[in-house]
């Protein structure tokens, strides 16, 4: 593998998702790796709402999504020069690093109550967007529900009940009624699928 | 690689999905991590796919309140940025890991020797009680595994089952973050995770673990809340398996 540590870590690659205000997301990132908390405050303001966004769609709970949105930084900070330009863009790894937290965080609280919290409370939280974040949202939503809508229902099933609802694939497995085993193989084909349909590929 | 699962029709490479979206469970994930140090191809597919997986929680926007943001920028305050990892680190690390362990192995009896030759100038005609990370050292079974981070720390967990101990030796590990402790625990076949103590606040460290180790499966080391939890609330930081 080659080592990127020279490379403008920021450079959006080809076939990445569209979004002009991400394309410098890693040169922040590079910034901040080098303790320039303005740098980190700028990526901040250009990726809190989708950090939260995912926080909030996976632990539901808004108190806890915060804590999470909070984690993540945190941890974006401390880790940023560990970001490597060739293994994916900075909105992915950071993307990677709020799920991560955020199943982390509704796996630990499910001895205590999961998910206790209603559909409309969580919602609620909404009401900071924006008007154009609002569209911008759902623009992006419609992308990702088209992109889910070329799956089978058997790998949307999955990929939705593994990503958003932070289950593991033996639990989507007896959620959907699979043979065990099999739910793993349904989220690879259809991630593999999502990869090639929305041109993320390698 | 001799990697693979040895389980029957167990293929480790159909996990790299379900890794993508965490939908592995611990020990999974810890095996699959295992795999993928050693499987270029595996670490491809997913970064690729954790891209896609990444784009799908792209669709949800929900500004958080002014506190977070307030709350992230004080925090970071405190924290001070990782240095760059050490070009390709990690993997070469990982790739290294059999001969690793035989080093490690040597290194403990080396050490051994070394303190033991070191201690016996100090010791007078009594015969020395020796302390339970000596005893584990000594011990003839005592089996060391080594892991090395990305920033270049290192812990290695030495377990004897005759003693029925395990410690812990670390170097140059980053305290762990305000408010928070390293917390060891020891698996058991069962797969609980039993605590095993909280780790000092030293970069470089060996550190006796609490409780019986004679039959435990692995030992992993998780951040909690000052003082430790009960029951681990976050994946380990990092998963020593330990053969029987």
């Amino acid at each position: 593998m080659d080592p990127v540590s020279g490379d403008p870590a920021g450079a959006p690659r080809t076939g990445a998702p569209a979004g002009g205000h991400r394309a410098d997301l890693g040169a922040l990132l590079q910034g901040a790796a080098r303790g320039d908390s303005a740098a980190f405050a700028r990526l901040y303001d250009a990726t809190a709402a989708r950090v939260h966004g995912l926080a909030l769609r996976v632990v539901r709970d808004p108190a806890q999504a915060e804590e999470v949105t909070q984690e993540v930084y945190l941890e974006v900070w401390r880790q940023a020069s560990r970001y490597d330009a060739a293994r994916g863009s900075a909105l992915a790894w950071l993307m990677t690093i709020t799920h991560r937290k955020a199943v982390d965080r509704v796996r630990s609280a499910e001895a205590a109550s999961r998910r206790d919290v209603t559909y409309e409370q969580t919602h609620r939280t909404i009401e900071h967007d924006t008007t154009a974040e609002a569209a911008h949202a759902s623009l992006e939503a419609h992308r990702v529900r088209s992109a889910l809508a070329q799956l089978t229902d058997v790998q949307r099933e999955a990929i939705t009940l593994a990503y958003f609802g932070g289950y593991t694939h033996t639990e989507v497995a007896a959620l959907l009624d699979l043979p065990v085993g099999t739910a793993k193989t349904r989220i690879r084909d259809g991630l593999i699928r999502l990869r090639d349909t929305i041109g993320v590929g390698r | 690689m001799t990697d693979h699962d040895h389980t029957p029709g167990w293929d480790v490479h159909a996990l790299s999905g379900a890794y993508a979206v965490d939908a592995l469970d611990d020990a999974e994930r810890a095996r699959f991590e295992a795999h993928l140090a050693q499987c270029p191809d595996c670490r491809e597919e997913v970064d690729g796919l954790r891209e896609a997986a990444a784009w799908l929680g792209t669709g949800d926007l929900a500004a958080p309140p002014a506190a977070v943001r307030d709350g992230v920028l004080s925090g970071i305050e405190r924290i001070r940025p990782l240095p760059p990892a050490p070009a390709g680190g990690t993997v070469r690390a990982l790739r290294r890991r059999t001969p690793l362990l035989v080093a490690a192995a040597a290194a403990v009896v080396l050490l051994l020797g070394a303190g033991l030759a070191w201690l016996r100038p100090w010791a007078d005609d009594a015969p020395r009680r020796l302390t339970a990370a000596e005893r584990i050292l000594a011990a003839r079974d005592a089996h060391a595994v080594e892991k090395t981070f990305p920033d270049g720390s290192t812990a290695t967990i030495v377990i004897s089952r005759s003693e029925g101990r395990a410690l812990i030796r670390t170097t140059g590990m980053a305290p762990a973050p305000a408010g928070r402790d390293y917390e060891l625990w020891l698996q058991t076949p069962a797969g609980e995770m039993v605590p095993a103590g909280l780790m000092p606040d030293e970069t470089d460290t060996t550190y006796v673990l609490h409780g019986d180790a004679s039959e435990a499966t692995g030992v992993g080391i998780t951040v909690e809340p000052d003082g430790g939890s009960p029951q681990p609330t976050s994946d380990p930081i990092a998963l020593f398996a330990l053969d029987s």
